[in-house]
């Protein structure tokens, strides 16, 4: 299915872009996560958590065609 | 159900004094409060591994970050009796010494503001996403981590 994905803070720098369109198989959150740490090996290294449609989720959120995911490295604020 | 205008939090740099002020003054016509309490986050010029940060560039998931300052402001609203809530946070490059944090509440008792400006600052260091890029001196950098 095809996903937005975004990259912010230290997650974007280590792989260059901020955000992308991907065509991925699988539906979870879970199979979103092995399939970018496949395209990205720099992942494996870093902390994060998963936004589905800018809420926080857990690994096995289901996804819907075109949702918007991003990648949340530890948060900074304040 | 109403659409919600969800408000803006961020502002572009550091937050100036001047806006503190301006946000004072215009409390002072609503006479039905009796106490404003005030939080501001300063950026601290830290050493690590023997290299200062002179100044943290801010970035934010900006959408998800407004709707989660709302649903903060919103249960600030919920648990204390306050007559009003702002809350401002830096985007971009923020000096060490200058502010990237204004937290302001107003009730009619000091209680209830002290109480909710502590809620909101705690909820925002743990909620919003918000990452920060600690600037050397030296031009390098690394990436900050709320404790």
């Amino acid at each position: 299915m095809k996903l937005a994905v975004k990259y912010f803070g230290m997650i974007a720098e280590a792989i260059g872009k901020q955000e992308e369109q991907l065509e991925i198989t699988g539906n979870s959150v879970l199979e979103v996560d092995v399939f970018l740490k496949n395209k990205y090996a720099k992942l494996e290294f870093l902390n994060y958590k998963f936004a589905v449609n800018q809420v926080l989720v857990d690994g096995i959120k289901r996804l819907k065609e075109n949702d918007e995911i991003a990648l949340l490295p530890p948060f900074a604020g304040g | 159900m109403s659409e919600k205008k969800i408000k803006n939090v961020f502002v572009e740099g550091a937050i100036t004094p001047l806006k503190i002020a301006d946000a004072i003054a215009h409390h002072q016509i609503k006479t039905n409060i009796g106490a404003h309490d005030i939080f501001l986050g300063q950026v601290r010029a830290d050493e690590i591994n023997g290299k200062i940060v002179k100044a943290i560039d801010y970035s934010a998931y900006e959408e998800m970050a407004n709707k989660v300052f709302d649903e903060i402001r919103e249960a600030a609203f919920e648990k204390y009796d306050l007559t009003c809530a702002h809350i401002y946070h830096s985007k971009g490059i923020v000096k060490a010494g200058e502010l990237c944090l204004f937290v302001f509440t107003s009730s009619k008792h000091r209680a209830m503001a002290f109480d909710a400006t502590r809620y909101i600052t705690e909820e925002i260091k743990a909620k919003a996403p918000i990452f920060g890029k600690e600037i050397f001196e030296d031009e390098t950098h690394t990436w900050k981590v709320n404790k």
